[in-house]
């Protein structure tokens, strides 16, 4: 490649181990580290879930005994013990929404590749970005303290639930709960920066000649997410800040007896939490475009409507958030404009799915590891999509409320389709990042092992949804037993491919073969990252990029 | 051409800023819970003092040092001065974001007040027992302070970009900083002698939380514009090239504009 030859230099990497990633300046350095310190956090998260599955294998209570917790089962007498388990579904969630998908995607893929793509130098704030990911890490620790130091029940950590509701979250004892809201704080901290980061960037630091409507689409979902984490999470640090003081300071903000109110709290968390879930699932758009671009062999189908549904999935975002609270006793009012609002979403997320589908039609595919986590991807987010529009309906949702039926979709759109456009940006970008290949057909095994278990995993649970089986409940009656059984079978398998997937990037890593080439795909991997050596250099785009360097496109 | 920089953007060295300021914070937090909470034995602020000396010292070394970039007359091009102002404006959004959470929270009680029945809506705004502060009193004046401010800040700023008369520039910030000071001063008197407490009704939380994270912003913000009047005075800014004084002067109006919104809503209407 010609563009190699401008953007890559010689130059030999000086810097030490601690300066290059305790003290780095560096997007591609900290985009790295976003993305090792969420697949370490995601590794501790997934064991709870497993945890978990195993203790719903069967009826009855084996496992979280407060005689201590056991990972086998023995004839000894076990006496079930609620606060674990609802540790673990604490835990696994404020994980999972804060401390993995947003790093890995927003953190991860969003530092290193947005710049990248448009040939921006580095980010606008290079030493506020590691600020970012210090504070996440700072946010982890505190998860952490939060998790070991006394909670409720006389036990250790809090078991309130991701969403820490009152008025369980401001009555749960001993002070892990303080340490989870501050670790809370800490990581919408470091969001917010993020954000501003990553907005200012886009803005400021195109290349030249990159209009907005130029810009790749990857580029654009993370500019669209940093604007929900920039509108969304001040909120929800206003919200858990009031938590905060119900706690400590004897304020009334959830407390009926001092003439407030818990429902309040659950607007409020909602108003941040409906954006969260469209922080979450952006970037993954995003990358799945390039990945079925490039492997369909064929631009992408619908540029601008894709952008522009990207946008309306940002704005309509911020104006559902109570359809996760149907059953709270709003008005019939209320309930149908957050059911319409709603609904009216299906439309661009529809737009986007019918482009990716248009994108593939008479494209030559080629059934590369990414495209499989891409196919995957679509399979997933449609199933999770459509049960989306079920669960929509007020009425409908009288009889989902709180059962399995709902951990089903937000599992088939969230742990499904935001993990599957991970997994697809990893396979995508591996070379790109790491200079290394890995082996074909361990991506395919991964994909396999992880669809079917996924799968497994999680359709029986709209069965169990429907049978009535609540969620959040560490036992159930002999009537659910079958379903719950398989749907442990698929989390064990789940869990086998997560673990097979860290060997193969060790493996990869530490004996795969070199990538020598700076576009390792083909011409329809297009943008600006395709143009630098693999790995990039140090500093790139020193000189900035050409127009006819990355404008292919005719005109929008 | 390696290692030539060869645009108008600013690339960074490596700065342990960046960690020192997590592990402060880590341990400020930490401390903030062992000297709050009253589920802990023994209180103490010990820990949370270290984090927030920590804290304030990573704070102090990172704004010196952005004050050194700015003033070398190399890093801070026109480019990147773009950068930092959008880079501000977005971070006054959080804020007025943030404020959302305590406006909602208050307009849902105004509006919706819980009595004893609750969940029915069949209580009253004020709460009963509640005796609030007369609006046209001590708060008006505070309005009146806050609003001259923010006038002394905008003639600080016309006497730099306009007329480049530094002189003016530096009497304008005294102004803004001291009428800062006197609301601080008022609100704090205002509060001592208030008939309601943070805790017990809902109106003191709100009240409280709302006026107060309101006047913390008034306690940065006159810190904020101290420190350019400081800068000011030591030769810093020029017609052409201040962001940080730019800054420092729409926090200020930010600040101002919340206020408004807390008098009209939280002070008469809320009264």
């Amino acid at each position: 490649m010609a563009d190699a030859a401008i953007h890559g230099d010689e130059h030999h990497d000086e810097r030490d181990f601690i300066t290059r990633w305790f003290m780095s300046t560096n997007h591609k350095d900290i985009g790295i580290l976003y993305l090792i310190a969420a697949a370490l956090v995601g590794l501790i998260s997934v064991i709870f879930t497993v945890y978990m599955r195993l203790e719903l294998h069967e009826p009855g209570v084996q496992y979280m005994c407060l005689e201590g917790a056991r990972f086998f089962a023995t004839d000894e007498l076990c006496t079930p013990n609620g606060h674990l388990w609802n540790v673990m579904i604490t835990y696994h969630g404020v994980l999972m929404m804060f401390f993995v998908v947003i790093p890995a995607l927003f953190g991860g893929f969003g530092n290193y590749f947005m710049p990248l793509q448009i040939g921006a130098p580095d980010m606008a704030f290079p030493r506020m970005n590691n600020l970012s990911f210090w504070l996440f890490i700072a946010g982890v620790a505190l998860g952490v303290a939060s998790l070991l130091a006394p909670g409720g029940n006389g036990q250790s950590g809090s078991g309130v639930g991701w969403v820490l509701y009152p008025p369980l979250s401001t009555s749960e004892g001993g002070y892990s709960m303080d340490l989870a809201i501050f670790a809370v704080h800490v990581s919408g901290a470091s969001s917010i920066l993020g954000a501003i980061n990553i907005i200012t960037t886009f803005l400021n630091m195109r290349a030249p000649g990159m209009t907005m409507f130029k810009v790749p689409l990857f580029a654009w979902s993370i500019f669209i997410t940093a604007w929900l984490i920039l509108l969304a999470l001040p909120v929800l640090a206003g919200a858990i800040t009031m938590l905060l003081m119900d706690r400590n300071f004897g304020t009334g903000f959830f407390q009926p007896g001092q003439g407030g109110d818990p429902i309040l709290y659950q607007h409020i968390l909602w108003f941040f939490g409906h954006p969260e879930v469209y922080i979450i699932i952006l970037p993954g758009f995003g990358i799945i475009s390039h990945v079925i671009a490039t492997f369909s062999r064929k631009p992408v189908f619908g540029y601008l409507p894709m952008v522009w549904a990207l946008i309306a999935i940002g704005v309509l975002g911020f104006v559902v958030w109570a359809h996760h609270m149907y059953t709270v006793g709003m008005s019939l009012s209320q309930q149908s404009y957050f059911m319409m609002a709603t609904m009216v979403i299906a439309v661009p997320t529809g737009v986007k799915i019918f482009s990716w589908i248009a994108t593939m039609w008479g494209g030559s595919i080629e059934f590369k590891a990414p495209m499989m986590w891409a196919f995957g991807f679509l399979f997933l987010f449609t199933v999770g999509g459509v049960t989306g529009v079920v669960l929509s309906q007020a009425g409908m949702d009288r009889l989902y409320h709180d059962t399995y039926y709902v951990v089903a979709h937000f599992h088939y759109v969230m742990s499904l389709g935001a993990i599957f456009c991970i997994f697809a940006g990893i396979y995508f970008y591996f070379g790109k990042m790491t200079g290394k290949k890995y082996p074909e057909w361990a991506g395919h095994v991964h994909f396999w092992m992880m669809f079917i278990g996924a799968n497994l995993t999680f359709f029986p649970q709209h069965f169990l949804g429907r049978q009535g089986m609540p969620r959040r409940y560490i036992d159930y009656p002999e009537a659910f037993a079958y379903w719950n059984e398989i749907s442990s079978y698929g989390a064990y398998l789940s869990f086998a491919s997560f673990l097979f997937f860290l060997g193969v990037m060790f493996y990869s890593l530490l004996w795969g073969k070199k990538e020598t080439e700076a576009n390792y795909w083909n011409e329809y991997a297009d943008t600006l990252e395709w143009t630098l050596p693999s790995p990039p250099p140090e500093h790139t785009f020193e000189i900035l990029p050409k127009q006819e360097e990355w404008d292919r496109s005719h005109s929008h | 051409m390696a290692h030539e920089k060869n645009h108008d953007f600013h690339i960074l060295a490596p700065s342990w800023l960046p960690l020192m300021a997590a592990v402060s914070g880590f341990i400020m937090l930490f401390g903030a819970v062992i000297w709050m909470s009253p589920n802990i034995e023994n209180n103490h602020p010990w820990i949370f003092l270290v984090g927030l000396a920590g804290t304030l010292y990573v704070m102090f070394a990172w704004w010196a040092e952005m004050v050194k970039e700015g003033q070398n007359g190399v890093d801070h091009t026109p480019v990147v001065r773009i950068g930092l102002r959008t880079g501000f404006i977005l971070f006054v959004m959080s804020e007025v974001m943030f404020f959302v959470a305590w406006f909602w929270a208050f307009f849902k009680n105004a509006m919706y007040p819980m009595g004893p029945d609750s969940p029915a809506i069949d209580g009253v705004w004020p709460p009963v027992g509640i005796e609030t502060f007369d609006p046209f009193h001590l708060p008006l004046i505070n309005t009146l302070i806050l609003l001259c401010s923010g006038a002394a800040c905008t003639w600080a700023h016309h006497a730099l970009a306009h007329e480049n008369n530094r002189k003016d520039m530096i009497n304008g910030l005294l102004i803004a900083v001291l009428l800062g000071l006197i609301f601080t001063f008022f609100q704090g008197y205002e509060y001592s002698h208030a008939t309601f407490g943070l805790g017990g009704s809902v109106y003191g939380g709100v009240f409280y939380m709302a006026t107060g994270f309101h006047g913390f912003h008034v306690i940065v913000g006159t810190i904020f514009l101290f420190v350019c009047m400081m800068r000011a005075k030591a030769g810093h800014f020029t017609q052409e090239h201040h962001v940080g004084f730019e800054a420092a002067a729409w926090y200020w109006h930010f600040v101002d504009v919340v206020w408004l919104f807390l008098f009209a809503a939280v002070y008469i209407w809320g009264a």
